[in-house]
C-alpha cells in the first residue's frame, strides 16, 4: 500500500493541477455558500454584524484549506487516513473533558483561533478511513463477517461518543455515511437489509424503554420525537420551533415575500434562524422557486460528485467521493426533512449556508479531498 | 494505478453499480422534499400565510370610557376619574434599584408598593411597562416629570378610573364597577372582548350592573404588528373606542342626600315615589357605604366591617329587603271587601280584642279592643279584629289578587340589583310551595299583613302611589339613556271604584290628622300639605299564650334582632298626591313611634324641595325636629358604620 500503486506520472503535476480541478463544483460550491453570506444578511435584519462577516472569513479560510488539501496527492490521503480517524477520536475525547457545555450538549472545543466541532471532523474521517479500509481489503473478504464487523466497530466507536455528548443528529450522519461506504464498497446486501431491520426493532427499543430506569435517550430527545409526530400538541413549548418554521416554510407562496421582508424571521418568531433553520428564512422571503433552486445546487453538487466518482476507477478515489456526496446529501436532506416537518428536529445545519465554522470547514475540507480524488485520478 | 485485474474490474463495476443505486435514492429523497416543498409553499400557502399574520399582528383593544351617570338635575353621580400613575420601563431604566431609589424620595411609596413592582419589573419583559404607583396626586405627578432626566425609564401616565363622588348616598342604587372576574365571567353571558382585559372595570351591582352594556360603550381596536417576544413594533391601524352612554337617574340628590342622612343609625329603608309619573325621587337604605372601597380595591379590615354589620350595609333593602307588611297592608283587605261587595263604609264588626277562628284565637294588638268599628275607625286606629272579619268574608285569592294589582308581590322593572317579588300568597301558592293546603288561619294572618305576606319598601310606595291615585304607577329609576328618554310606563287606571277608594283615602287621612289615629303625632301642619298614611308593626317572632297571659314583653326589653319592624307608607298633599313615602325600619318598634316621623321629614322635604320651616310640624314635635335638622346638616356620609351611636348620643348632648 504506497504510493507506487498509483502511476503518479500520469498525473498533473504543480500548479497545473488547477486547471485540472472539478471547476463546476467549486462554483457550485461558491454559489451556495452566497446564497447562506444572503440568508445570514437578511435574517440579521440587514447587516453583515453578527453573522455575513465571520461567516465569509471562515469561508475564506475553508476555500485555502480546500484548495491545499486538493493539491495534496490523493494517496498521501489515502496513507494518512489512519491517523486522521485517531486524531479526530482524541478531539472527540478530548471535547468529554475540556469541551464548551451549549444548550445541553457538549460539543465544541476551543484550539484557540476557531472553535471546533470535532463530531463534524469525524464524519468526514470516518468515510476515508472505510474507503481506504476497502480500497485495502481483498475484494473476496469484503463480504466476509470477520471483515465486515471490524468497519462495523470503527463506525461504532465514534457514533456512540457523538451520541454521548449528546449530539443525536451527527451521530445519525456519521453512522449513515458510514454505511453507505460500506454498501458502495459491496458488502452483501443481506447485512444492510439485517441492520435495517434491528435498527427498526432498536426505535421499538427506544420508545419501550421510555420512562423506565433503562431509557436509551435523553428526555429532551423524547420530547422532540413527540412534537415531531404532532407539533399541536405543545404549540408554544417544545413544537414552537418546528410550527414556527413550518409556518414561514408555508407562507413563502410560489414567489416568496421578497428579500428581507419575511415576518417570521425578522420578527424573530424562527428559532435558530440562523443556524438549523435558515433553509425556512430562505422558503419564506424566495418561496417555492427559492427553496428550489437551493436544493437545485445541492442536487448538481452530488451529480457532479458522482460523475466524478463514476470517472475514477480508483477504489480509493471512487469511495471517498461518493462518501463525501452521500455525507453532503445527509446533511442537507435531513436539515430540509426537519424543517418541513418530515424529520424529528435533531440538530443538524444546512451544508454551506448555515451560520457555523466547523461543519463549513470540514465541508470545504471534504470537497478539497475529493477535488484531489479527482485531480489524482488515473488516466 | 493498481495494476489492473480481472477481480479489479469487477470490483470497479460493482462500486458503480452501487453509486448508481446510492445516487437514484438521493434523488428520489430530493424529489420527495420538492414534492413536500409543493405541498406547503402552493398548495398550503394561503393557511400558512395566514397564520403567519396572526402571528405578526395583534389587535388591542382600546377601552372605551364609561358613560357617566347623572341626578334627575343633571348631578354628576359616577364619573371617570383621571388616575395619575406612574411606569417603568426596565430596559430604559438602566439600574432599576438606582431609579427606584431616586423615585421614593420624590414620591411617596410604601415597602409593599416598592416590593411589588420590583417583582413585576423582573417578572415581565424588559420592555413592559409596569405600574409603580396608582391615584398619585398631581403634585407627586409633576415633581416626577420636572426630574425626569435623572429618572430614566420612568413616565407619567393617565388612566380613567371610575369615581362617586356622591358615594355613599347612591351606594345602593348606582352599586359599584371593579375588576371583571372569572365568576362574572361565567356568570355572563357576554362576548364583548373588553371583559377579556385583565382588570377591566365592569359594574358590580345596581344600575353599574343593570346598565352594564349602554355604560361600557363599545371598544376600539388598533392592529399592531409584534415580534415573537410581543414587543410592538409598530401601529398598522387604529379605529377609535365608542364612549358609553351617560344615564340620568331620576333620583333628586338633595332629596336622597337628606333620606341617608335621616335613616342613619337605623338599619332601615325609604322609598320616595312620585305619584304621578312613578319617578323615584330618592331610594334609601340605611347603613350604607362608600362605593369607591370597592373600585379601589377593599381592604379586609373594611370588608370584615362591613360584612359583619349586622345592620347590613352592603344590602339595598329598599328593593331586595322584603318584610311582613303588618298594618299597611290593611288597605289591601279593605279595598277587596269594598270591590267586592262584601263591606260597606259604615258597617261596623265589634272589635273584642280578640277573635276565635277554628278553635284558635286571634288577638287584636288592643287587648281590650275597639269595640264596634267601621271601615274609617278600623285604619284610623288599626283595628285587627275588623280585617279578620273581612278577609273570612272575602277569602284569600282575592286579597293576594289584590295586592299584585296594587304593587305587591310582583317584581318591579327597576335596574337594582336582586329586586325582590316579595309575595302575595295565595290557596296555589301554598300548595305548590309549602304542599300543604291553605288554612283559614293563614287567611286570618295574612289580612292585616303578617304571616306570608311579604313587601318590599319599594312596593309599599308603589300601592301607596297607586292607592293615592288609582292609576298603575309604575316606578322609574332611569330617566334617560344616552339623552333619550326612557318611556314612562303605567298610568292606566287601575279599574278600581273610585268611592271605595275615596273612602280608603280619608280613612287614611284620618290616620295622620285625627285625634286617636296611629299617626297623628307624626302630622304636617302646613294646610297645603296634609299627610294621608298607615301606620304598620311587624311581629317577628310569635307571641305565645304564656307570654300573652303575663302581658306581651315590651320591644324595649327585647334584643334588637326579636323586635318589631316598624313600617310607615303616606302619601301627600292628601287632595292632590305628590309624592308616596314608605319607610321601613327593621326592628324599630312601633310604626307609629320609630317609621312615621321619618316618612314624615322625608317627605316635608320632598315637598318644600329643601328644609322645611318649623311651622310645618305640628307645635309638640318643632323642638325634636329642630334637632333632628341640625343633626341631618352635619350628617357625614363617610363615617363608619360602626360609630353610629356613639356619635348620636355625642350630638344629644
Amino acid at each position: 500500500m504506497s504510493y507506487l500503486d498509483y502511476s503518479v506520472a500520469t498525473a498533473p503535476s504543480g500548479f497545473r493541477k488547477i486547471l485540472f480541478l472539478s471547476w463546476p463544483i467549486i462554483l457550485l460550491v461558491c454559489s451556495v455558500c452566497g446564497v447562506g453570506f444572503m440568508m445570514l444578511y437578511s435574517v440579521a435584519g440587514g447587516s453583515v454584524d453578527p453573522w455575513v462577516d465571520t461567516q465569509v472569513r471562515r469561508f475564506g479560510l475553508g476555500m485555502a484549506v480546500m484548495f491545499v488539501v486538493a493539491m495534496a496527492p490523493i494517496w498521501f490521503w489515502r496513507n494518512v487516513s489512519g491517523v486522521a480517524y485517531l486524531g479526530s477520536l482524541i478531539l472527540l475525547v478530548a471535547v468529554e473533558f475540556f469541551g464548551d457545555l451549549q444548550m445541553g450538549a457538549q460539543r465544541w472545543i476551543d484550539l484557540g483561533f476557531i472553535r471546533l466541532q470535532p463530531s463534524e471532523l469525524t464524519k468526514i474521517t470516518v468515510v476515508m478511513l472505510l474507503a481506504a479500509y476497502y480500497d485495502w481489503l481483498p475484494a473476496d473478504r469484503t463480504s466476509r463477517p470477520l471483515w465486515v464487523i471490524l468497519p462495523v466497530i470503527l463506525i461504532l466507536i465514534p457514533v456512540s461518543m457523538v451520541l454521548r455528548q449528546p449530539d443525536l443528529g451527527t451521530s445519525l450522519l456519521i453512522l449513515m455515511g458510514g454505511g453507505a461506504v460500506m454498501f458502495l464498497a459491496g458488502v452483501h446486501w443481506a447485512y444492510f437489509v439485517s441492520v435495517i431491520t434491528a435498527g427498526v426493532g432498536l426505535i421499538v427499543a427506544i420508545f419501550q424503554s421510555r420512562g423506565t430506569s433503562w431509557q436509551l435517550i435523553q428526555d429532551y430527545q423524547f420530547r422532540r420525537i413527540d412534537t415531531f409526530i404532532d407539533p399541536s400538541q405543545d404549540p408554544l413549548g417544545a413544537g414552537y420551533h418546528i410550527t414556527q418554521a413550518k409556518i414561514a416554510l408555508g407562507s413563502g407562496g410560489w414567489t416568496g415575500r421578497g428579500y428581507m421582508q419575511g415576518t417570521q424571521s425578522r420578527l424573530n418568531f424562527l428559532p435558530e434562524k440562523h443556524t438549523d433553520f435558515i433553509f425556512t428564512t430562505l422558503a419564506e422571503e424566495f418561496g417555492f422557486i427559492g427553496a428550489f433552486s437551493l436544493l437545485a445546487l445541492y442536487a448538481l453538487i452530488i451529480i457532479f460528485c458522482i460523475a466524478s466518482g463514476l470517472r475514477n476507477p480508483d477504489r480509493f478515489s471512487a469511495l471517498l467521493t461518493y462518501g463525501i456526496a452521500v455525507t453532503f446529501f445527509l446533511f442537507f436532506a435531513v436539515n430540509m426533512s426537519m424543517v418541513m416537518g418530515l424529520a424529528p428536529v435533531v440538530g443538524v445545519p444546512l451544508p454551506l449556508v448555515s451560520y457555523g465554522g466547523s461543519s463549513m470547514l470540514v465541508l470545504l475540507g471534504a470537497f478539497g479531498l475529493m477535488q484531489s480524488a479527482h485531480v489524482h485520478r488515473p488516466r | 494505478m493498481k495494476r489492473p485485474t480481472q477481480k479489479n474490474a469487477e470490483l470497479a463495476r460493482r462500486v458503480s453499480r452501487r453509486a448508481f443505486v446510492i445516487g437514484g435514492l438521493q434523488l428520489a429523497v430530493m424529489g420527495g422534499l420538492v414534492v413536500r416543498m409543493r405541498t406547503m409553499q402552493v398548495e398550503q400557502a394561503e393557511d400558512f400565510r395566514l397564520l403567519a399574520e396572526e402571528n405578526r399582528i395583534n389587535i388591542r383593544l382600546i377601552p372605551p370610557s364609561r358613560g357617566l351617570v347623572y341626578d334627575r338635575e343633571g348631578l354628576t353621580l359616577a364619573q371617570n376619574e383621571q388616575n395619575y400613575r406612574i411606569v417603568m420601563v426596565r430596559e430604559d431604566a438602566g439600574d432599576v434599584d438606582d431609579v427606584l431609589n431616586r423615585l421614593v424620595k420624590l414620591v411617596k411609596l410604601t415597602p409593599e408598593n416598592l416590593d411589588r413592582a420590583r417583582e413585576e419589573l423582573r417578572k415581565r419583559s424588559p420592555f413592559v411597562p409596569v405600574t409603580i404607583a396608582e391615584r398619585l396626586a398631581w403634585d407627586d405627578i409633576a415633581r416626577v416629570s420636572a426630574n425626569a432626566p435623572a429618572l430614566p425609564g420612568v413616565t407619567a401616565e393617565v388612566g380613567l378610573s371610575r369615581s362617586y363622588p356622591n358615594g355613599s348616598y347612591y351606594a345602593h342604587v348606582l352599586g359599584y364597577v371593579g375588576p371583571v372576574s372569572d365568576f362574572d365571567l361565567s356568570r355572563l353571558d357576554d362576548q364583548d372582548p373588553l371583559l377579556q382585559i385583565p382588570r377591566f372595570q365592569i359594574g358590580k351591582t345596581g344600575v353599574e350592573a343593570k346598565l352594564e352594556k349602554p355604560l361600557r360603550g363599545k371598544a376600539g381596536t388598533k392592529q399592531i404588528e409584534v415580534n415573537a417576544v410581543g414587543r410592538v413594533m409598530r401601529e398598522l391601524s387604529r379605529e377609535e373606542s365608542t364612549t358609553g352612554a351617560n344615564i340620568q337617574l331620576s333620583i333628586d340628590t338633595p332629596l336622597q342626600a337628606y333620606v341617608q342622612a335621616r335613616l342613619d343609625g337605623e338599619s332601615a329603608s325609604a322609598v320616595v315615589i312620585d305619584c304621578e309619573n312613578g319617578d323615584l325621587h330618592a331610594i334609601g337604605s340605611a347603613p350604607t357605604f362608600d362605593p369607591n372601597l370597592f373600585v379601589r380595591g377593599i381592604s379586609v379590615p373594611d370588608w370584615q366591617a362591613l360584612n359583619e354589620n349586622k345592620f347590613r350595609p352592603l344590602a339595598a333593602k329598599s328593593v331586595q329587603g322584603t318584610y311582613p307588611p303588618g298594618s299597611t297592608f290593611k288597605m289591601v283587605t279593605a279595598l277587596t271587601a269594598l270591590e267586592d261587595g262584601q263591606v260597606t263604609f259604615d258597617e261596623t264588626v265589634k272589635c273584642t280584642g280578640h277573635k276565635e277562628v277554628a278553635d284558635v284565637r286571634f288577638h287584636c294588638w288592643k287587648r281590650s279592643g275597639h269595640g264596634n268599628v267601621n271601615l274609617r275607625k278600623s285604619l284610623k286606629e288599626s283595628c285587627d279584629v275588623y280585617y279578620y272579619d273581612l278577609a273570612l268574608r272575602v277569602g284569600i285569592d282575592k286579597i293576594s289578587e289584590m295586592a299584585k294589582r296594587l304593587g305587591i308581590g310582583v317584581r318591579h322593572d327597576v335596574p337594582m340589583s336582586a329586586v325582590a317579588r316579595g309575595l302575595a300568597p295565595n290557596k296555589a301558592w301554598k300548595q305548590e310551595v309549602r304542599g300543604r293546603d291553605w288554612r283559614i288561619g293563614d287567611t286570618v294572618n295574612a289580612s292585616i299583613g303578617q304571616g306570608d305576606v311579604l313587601a318590599s319598601p319599594l312596593q309599599l310606595a308603589v300601592m301607596t302611589a297607586r292607592i293615592a291615585t288609582g292609576k298603575s304607577v309604575e316606578p322609574r329609576l332611569i330617566k334617560s339613556v344616552d339623552g333619550v328618554p326612557t318611556p314612562e310606563r303605567g298610568g292606566e287606571d287601575l279599574g278600581l271604584n273610585e268611592n271605595n277608594l275615596r273612602e280608603i283615602r280619608s280613612a287614611m287621612f284620618a290616620v295622620c290628622n285625627e285625634r286617636g289615629g296611629t299617626a297623628y303625632a307624626s302630622r304636617i301642619n302646613a294646610r297645603e300639605f296634609k299627610l294621608a298614611g298607615k301606620t304598620g308593626t311587624s311581629q317577628v317572632r310569635r307571641i305565645t299564650a304564656e307570654e300573652r297571659a303575663r302581658g306581651v314583653t315590651k320591644n324595649e326589653d327585647l334584643p334588637w334582632e326579636r323586635r318589631d319592624h316598624a313600617l310607615y307608607v303616606c302619601y301627600a298633599p292628601a287632595d292632590n298626591p305628590k309624592y308616596a313615602v314608605s319607610v321601613i325600619v327593621e326592628h324599630g318598634g312601633g310604626g307609629s313611634k320609630a317609621a312615621a316621623p321619618i316618612a314624615r321629614d322625608i317627605m316635608l322635604q320632598a315637598l318644600y324641595g329643601g328644609t322645611p320651616p318649623l311651622e310645618a310640624y305640628p307645635s309638640a314635635a318643632r323642638s325634636q325636629a329642630a334637632r333632628t335638622q341640625r343633626q341631618t346638616a352635619t350628617f357625614d356620609p363617610f363615617r363608619s358604620p360602626l360609630d353610629d351611636t356613639t356619635e348620636t348620643e355625642g350630638d344629644d348632648a
